[in-house]
């Protein structure tokens, strides 16, 4: 373990991180040469070793993921999910802006480990600047020999191809990730097969994100037991959360798994802003379920926020205040969702249709009790009978939501008043 | 659309930089039909839009029917079938941001722009979308996005300076 108990960002203050040089001089490119000395099985070793699971949303055991190629079949891809575009998540943005290199070394040693011959990188179309950034970072790259025929002396040969999205949510899912890539429509696929056996082209194929590939520099250069040790045994390694909303200082932290509680991410980002109190927050992202005060003190751990009933999801933490009108946010989430519905299967295109209309009806006060009744109806009908998670997780938000605040979305009914608005209203 | 070209001709139309490009990236991935947005982006960048014509022309550039590549550009949200204003202005009303006050920066933009209802300025210098899909940048939320650049942390003041900035910019340039 580092002194500072820092993975990701243990460059952080070091001049020049964004170009090769910069990160050379702090050893950059050392662990993708150390791996290419111990070999491709090592490097997997010490992955899982290191008990890192993934970052992208469904917190996947990393090592067990790449063990699902099956041995034999070449050639074989690498897909690096970049497509961040969950609400409230903007981690890997900062991963790919502040340390692209350490991105890029993590991506050639997972390439090196699972011996794919090309690793794309599938960047939302919205991530412009970091795109064109990356691509700086790609050419010094090949360059430097890192990547290209025969890296470093090995044998092995891989090429590094940034692929940019075009604005469409669902192709983070990963399936709809590899559609996209391969020229289509962004629409999911049936699984199994999955992409470990039969992916990009039909090969067997790894879909890895941003974060999770990040911390590889770190595991083969110290050893997946460093790694392992800065977070606790059920939740190991260090994780970059994004915190936004009523904070006064939003944005990302870098803190150890299990050792750290909400409370504290809520304080290293200013504490609630403006003077007021807290209300409620959404951890992991747009996709999950809102939790209270009482959950402030719950660890930064897969199984406690589990069963607090949320989720942490891609490591989002978003913060309400008291003035937070909850029906105004989850319908913000809701149109979101049908937005971003690839409009493949009945459910969800129509399922979100429906919660968005409602919710706009609600918040304009002329929704009726027994619309809102049909609310929990409809999303009952959603959430486990959707083609892929989108549709499933589009109801989690707002039904947790209601549950909590039952008299707040019941206010909205008819007579058309916001609790919240109304309180404030009365108080100046 | 009396003056759509033939499909055999209209990869003519296509100026032969951004040809070179297409071919160029074509030969990038293991299949070229992997070529197919990224030649969109090619062409978008080029034309500021993509009209009928170029989804033949990428098509026949990359060994596909129209209607593949039609069926793509229609789906991702990014890519346009008309002239859109000379700049994208992007606000994000997703949570974060709402939480932080981008519905008052949306509509204060609206009125100093005296936006039409499909969000365009009457000069036709920009097109302002008030999309709602998260822009990662929620740290520095309320934020938009210029033309795909983020501009963070900022207040409906700062924001209408921001765009009225560009205009004067885009006027001094022509
Ligand atoms: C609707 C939907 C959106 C997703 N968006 C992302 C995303 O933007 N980035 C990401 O890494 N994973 C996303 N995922 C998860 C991916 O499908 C996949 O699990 C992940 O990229 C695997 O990487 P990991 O094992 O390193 O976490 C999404 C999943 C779903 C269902
Ligand atoms: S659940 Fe929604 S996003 Fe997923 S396949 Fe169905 S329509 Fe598409
Ligand atoms: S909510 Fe606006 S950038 Fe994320």
């Amino acid at each position: 373990m580092t002194e500072s108990g820092l993975v990701l960002t243990r460059h952080h203050g070091a001049p020049d991180q964004t170009t090769l040089a910069g990160y050379e001089r702090v050893g950059g490119y050392g662990a993708l040469r150390r791996a290419v000395q111990i070999g491709p099985d090592e490097v997997a070793v010490q992955v899982k070793a290191s008990g890192l699971r993934g970052r992208g949303g469904a917190a996947f055991p990393t090592a067990t993921k790449w063990s699902f190629l099956p041995k034999e079949t070449f050639p074989r891809y690498l897909c690096v999910n970049a497509d961040e575009s969950e609400p409230g998540c903007f981690k890997d943005r900062v991963l790919m802006e502040e340390y692209p290199h350490q991105f890029l070394e993590g991506v050639l040693i997972a390439a090196f480990a699972l011996r794919v011959t090309h690793s794309f990188i599938y960047i939302r179309g919205e991530y412009r600047s970091q795109r064109e950034l990356l691509e700086r970072a790609v050419e010094e790259v090949y360059r430097a020999g890192y990547a290209g025929r025969d890296v470093l002396g090995s044998g092995w040969g891989c090429e590094l191809i940034v692929h940019g999205g075009a604005g469409a949510y669902i192709c983070g899912e990963e399936t709809a990730l590899l559609e996209s890539l391969e020229g289509r429509r962004g629409q999911p696929r049936l699984k199994p097969p999955f992409p470990a056996v039969k992916g990009l082209y039909g090969q067997p194929t790894v879909v890895n994100n941003v974060e999770t590939l990040s911390n590889l520099p770190f595991i083969v250069e110290q050893g997946g037991a460093a790694y392992a040790a800065t977070g606790t045994e059920a939740s190991p390694g260090t994780r970059l959360f994004c915190v936004s909303g009523h904070v006064e200082h939003p944005g990302t932290f870098e803190v150890p798994m299990g050792r750290t509680t909400f409370r504290d991410l809520v304080e290293l980002a200013g504490g609630v802003w403006k003077g007021r109190k807290f209300k409620a927050m959404q951890p992991g992202g747009g996709s999950m379920q809102i939790l209270g005060p009482e959950h402030l003190d719950t660890p930064l751990d897969f199984k406690a926020v589990a069963d607090a009933g949320s989720s942490l999801g891609a490591g989002a933490l978003v913060v309400m205040d008291e003035s937070t009108c909850v029906v105004n946010v989850a319908m913000r989430l809701v149109d979101f969702y049908r937005h971003e519905s690839c409009g493949k299967c009945v459910p969800c295109r129509e399922g979100t249709y429906f919660e968005s209309e409602l919710m706009h009806r609600l918040e304009a006060g002329v929704a009726t009790r027994s619309e809102l009744a049909d609310l929990s109806d409809v999303c009952a009908n959603m959430d486990g009978r959707c083609f892929c998670p989108l549709g499933d997780t589009a109801t989690w938000f707002v039904m947790s939501a209601y549950r909590r605040f039952p008299e707040e979305f019941e206010m909205h009914c008819g007579a058309g008043v916001c609790p919240v608005r109304y309180r404030q209203e009365v108080m100046v | 659309m009396a003056d759509l070209p033939t499909s055999s001709k209209s990869a003519e139309m296509l100026d032969t930089a951004t040809i070179r490009r297409i071919a160029d990236m074509k030969g990038k991935y293991p299949e070229a039909r992997s070529a197919v947005l990224p030649s969109l982006w090619a062409v978008q960048d080029k034309l500021g839009y993509l009209p009928t014509w170029s989804l033949e022309a990428v098509a026949s550039q990359l060994g596909l029917l129209p209607s593949d590549v039609e069926a793509v550009s229609s789906f991702y949200s990014m890519y346009f079938n008309h002239r859109p204003g000379r700049h994208i202005v992007q606000v994000c009303l997703n949570v974060s941001c709402g939480l932080r006050g981008a519905d008052e920066l949306l509509e204060q933009l609206r009125e100093s722009l005296e936006l039409d209802d499909e969000g365009n300025t009457p000069d036709g210098s920009f097109t302002i979308e008030g999309t709602v899909e998260c822009l990662g940048a929620c740290g520095g939320a309320p934020m938009l996005q210029v033309d795909r650049y983020s501009y963070v942390d900022l207040t409906p003041e700062t924001a209408v300076e921001l765009v009225q900035g560009i205009r004067a910019e885009d006027g001094r340039r022509r």
